[in-house]
């Protein structure tokens, strides 16, 4: 499958500055492609409307050709910077753990997820720990391609290392096309098949 | 910074809780007692006028010798009636159109801002009276405005915190992993509203009780022959001059516990629930 | 270079901190998140304390500001310039020798306009101009209010409200997030130029090429306690110089180096193993590392295990 940015751009409102202009790049599954930068060059964005959370102001995200859905199941799903925001903090973490799909005993094995930390609420997890449960949550059978905006970049690096070398895993397995967003260089050369320089493209 | 927890159990959290079960008890005693009662008790007796509080007549009795105790007691038990009646209409009104407003937005969202900004900014009792006054006065006519006047406030923290929830990364996430907007809603938005307007709705009462039993007092509100604070307290301005303190005194000191158990229970609830207070 | 005896700035000397917490219903347990930790700072110094988020670094630098919230109970003592840091001593002290760059603007008055709030009790209108043009801020920031201000902007008034009046002792806890690299680096290198100017920073961060960059010496903080602390240049040259088994398992994550994960995760405040807190994780782990273990001096650094040499 691709995953494919055609002509986007993208502005805020209507005479503020351009975030991204004319934007064109694809994941195949089963790649890893990191977009790397410092940050105000509009990789969170960039990965947002990837995903289908923002709409592209022009140009359109495809997949296979197709545009993305509006209902329903995604199959690109995104992982954000900050794990606490992404989980509704009155729900336990078994809930949140099966909002998407009924996570498998494998999934929850690999990402050391503990039963032990079932039961609590995501106050009482780290963000390492939470970071397993929001990647692990959308890993459904469904689910073609991943965009991971600085998924790591809030963690310590032991944890860093234990969760990508679990993704690595998991995407070769099921050749899954990702979409590493990173501002760490030495990370993407570590986790990507290719990588796109994103202060290249504009400005 | 050297804290311990005041011994034998006692910590902040029972201290709320016996607060919180004490003032409910007192109010839905006020409350049952009053609607139960035999109106003999607070009929007129004119063999015993103006007597001061003894133990008979524990807070005396007026002018047409009614027992002040019971008149009291079920005054305030209407007046509870009244407020729970109001509040719960206004805290409803808040409800629907904050969410309305943080959900559909747009002009709808301008128009509900501006009629709370024009209620707001409306001195409440001047409202309260011309509402009251054009409903025809009577416990029609105030119930009716004080439930108009009160969920502006309510309203805003309902739109707030729809919108802040709304927004989050989890709800958009959560729609993004194939959840309709009425699941979302059930599951998300509406679990997070609740403590707030729950809050907002306890902390409605004591307003609702005391706005009517002003308006009463003036004269535009609960009519004469109906036991109520206000009325009571009304008559009572005729005869504080010639020393009959009993009759304002004492009505006056269980509204005031009334409205401050109300909201006590507000801002204990609070505390409770706000996770950043919820551990002291 | 000369050889001078360093005056501590900030001592801290088994510093315990615990909350109480309510479990279900009514019941309260005393949840202990420090661990008599222990840490100094000298004069001109720069400081990092490295850990991963919510392991309770911010915790620390609370402790010494005096901002813990009403739950918690501390024992332990901390010095300032060897005077014992007391509630009364510390209100002296804040806000002019000793300055706190907090985490996010929720620090900041929402309600008064920021420029106001960087000139705050002690300092002039001219000093916070100079301040905002040195960090690149326009004149027209000073009359926003906290709510308008884009997350590096915020992060740059919080430094430079720190700064004003020249302190001795700055604890940041997390400064550089939502700061492009090139101010990040800079407000490294004003760091640095406050420190050779003789201010200490302690610098509470996660994020360890941070640290790299300026630090003098690194602390490193697991589960509620400091390891190690080490001259930042061990760090540098691999995980053989080090002295605590987890600081050599955190430098061979490092994706520069092996990028290989120790197996695990961190315990929690509420289930921490008797002894050594890094036990269960460790391969060296044995008996007697289930005894009280001291922190000790180790060559040109501290360590906090038996096995360390």
């Amino acid at each position: 499958m691709q995953l494919k940015a055609e002509n986007v751009s993208f502005q805020y409102g209507e005479n503020m500055p351009w975030i991204l202009k004319d934007i064109n790049f694809a994941v195949e599954s089963g790649e890893r492609v990191g977009i790397i930068g410092p940050s105000g060059y509009g990789k969170s964005t960039l990965s947002k409307i990837m995903a289908g959370y923002y709409k592209p102001t022009s140009g359109k995200i495809t997949l296979d050709g197709e545009s993305l859905p509006q209902k329903g199941f995604c199959p690109v799903q995104m992982i954000f910077q900050h794990p606490e925001l992404s989980v509704n903090p009155r729900w336990k973490m078994e809930k949140i753990l099966n909002e998407c799909w009924k996570v498998d005993e494998d999934t929850k094995h690999a990402f050391g997820i503990e039963k032990d930390w079932m039961g609590r609420w995501p106050n009482e997890l780290s963000g390492g720990e939470l970071q397993r449960f929001c990647i692990a949550r959308v890993l459904s059978p469904e689910t073609k391609f991943l965009i991971c905006d600085e998924i790591t970049t809030m963690l310590d690096v032991i944890t860093q290392a234990q969760i990508w070398k679990v993704l690595l895993e998991v995407s070769d397995k099921s050749n899954l096309g990702m979409l590493v967003v990173t501002h760490n260089m030495a990370l993407a050369e570590k986790v990507c098949t290719r990588m796109i320089d994103i202060t290249k493209w504009n400005k | 910074m050297l804290r311990r927890s005041n011994g034998k159990g006692w910590n902040g959290r029972s201290r709320v809780f016996i607060l919180l079960i004490v003032a409910t008890v007192y109010l839905v005693g006020i409350f049952v007692w009053g609607i139960t009662m035999n109106p003999v008790k607070y009929g007129v007796n004119y063999s015993e006028k103006l007597v001061s509080p003894c133990i008979k007549h524990l807070f005396g009795t007026d002018f047409m010798g009614r027992d002040m105790f019971y008149r009291s007691i079920k005054g305030l038990s209407n007046s509870i009636r009244i407020g729970l009646i109001a509040s719960v209409i206004s805290s409803i009104v808040a409800l629907i159109l904050g969410i309305v407003a943080a959900i559909w937005g747009g002009w709808i969202d301008k128009v509900i801002n501006w009629c709370v900004d024009l209620c707001m900014g409306l001195p409440h009792l001047v409202l309260l009276i011309l509402i009251s006054f054009m409903m025809g006065k009577g416990v029609r006519g105030i119930t009716v405005a004080v439930a108009l006047t009160h969920w502006p406030s309510l309203t805003r923290i309902v739109r707030a915190e729809v919108m802040q929830v709304r927004n989050s990364q989890y709800v958009q996430a959560a729609y993004k992993m194939g959840k309709t907007k009425v699941q979302v809603a059930v599951t998300h938005i509406l679990p997070h509203v609740l403590p707030a307007y729950l809050i907002g709705l306890v902390l409605l009462f004591p307003h609702a009780i005391m706005h009517e039993s002003a308006v009463t007092f003036l004269g535009f509100g609960l009519p004469a022959e109906m036991p109520a604070i206000g009325v009571i307290l009304a008559e009572s301005m005729n005869y504080i001059v010639t020393g009959k303190w009993w009759l304002a005194f004492f009505p006056g000191i269980l509204l005031l516990m009334a409205v401050l158990l109300f909201d006590g229970i507000g801002e204990s609830l609070k505390k409770l629930w706000n996770p950043g207070s919820g551990n002291e | 270079m000369e050889e001078k005896v360093l005056r501590n700035v900030l001592e801290i000397n088994d510093l315990v901190v615990s909350f109480e917490m309510y479990q279900k219903g009514f019941r309260k347990k005393k949840l202990e998140v420090l661990h008599s930790l222990s840490l100094d700072v000298k004069e001109g110094e720069i400081v990092a304390v490295v850990g991963s988020s919510g392991s309770g670094k911010s915790v620390l630098a609370h402790a010494v500001l005096g901002l813990l919230p009403k739950n918690a109970t501390m024992t332990g003592n901390i010095k300032y310039q060897g005077e014992l840091l007391t509630p009364k001593e510390r209100k002296k002290y804040l806000g002019r020798e000793i300055a706190f760059i907090p985490q996010s603007v929720d620090y900041l008055d929402p309600l008064m306009k920021v420029g106001k709030q960087v000139v705050g009790v002690y300092s002039s209108k001219e000093r916070q101009r100079q301040l905002f043009e040195k960090y690149q801020l326009k004149k027209e920031v000073e009359d926003m209010y906290p709510f308008q201000l884009s997350g590096g902007m915020a992060r740059r008034i919080l430094i430079s409200a720190a700064v004003t009046e020249e302190p001795k002792l700055i604890i940041a806890d997390e400064p550089t997030p939502g700061l492009n690299v090139e101010l990040a680096m800079d407000t490294l290198r004003h760091f640095r130029k406050l420190a050779d100017n003789g201010t200490s920073i302690l610098m509470i961060t996660h994020d360890i090429d941070l640290a790299f960059q300026v630090a003098d010496r690194i602390a490193v903080f697991y589960a509620g306690t400091i390891v190690e602390i080490s001259p930042t240049g061990d760090f540098l040259a691999g995980g053989k110089n080090l002295r605590h088994p987890y600081s050599k398992a955190f430098i061979t994550a490092l994706p520069q180096n092996e990028f290989q994960p120790l197996k695990g995760t961190q315990p929690y405040a509420g289930d921490l193993p008797e002894g050594c807190l890094f036990a269960p994780r460790c391969p060296k782990a044995e008996i007697a590392c289930n005894g009280k273990i001291a922190m000790r001096d180790l060559r040109e650094g501290k360590v906090r295990c038996i096995h360390a040499t």
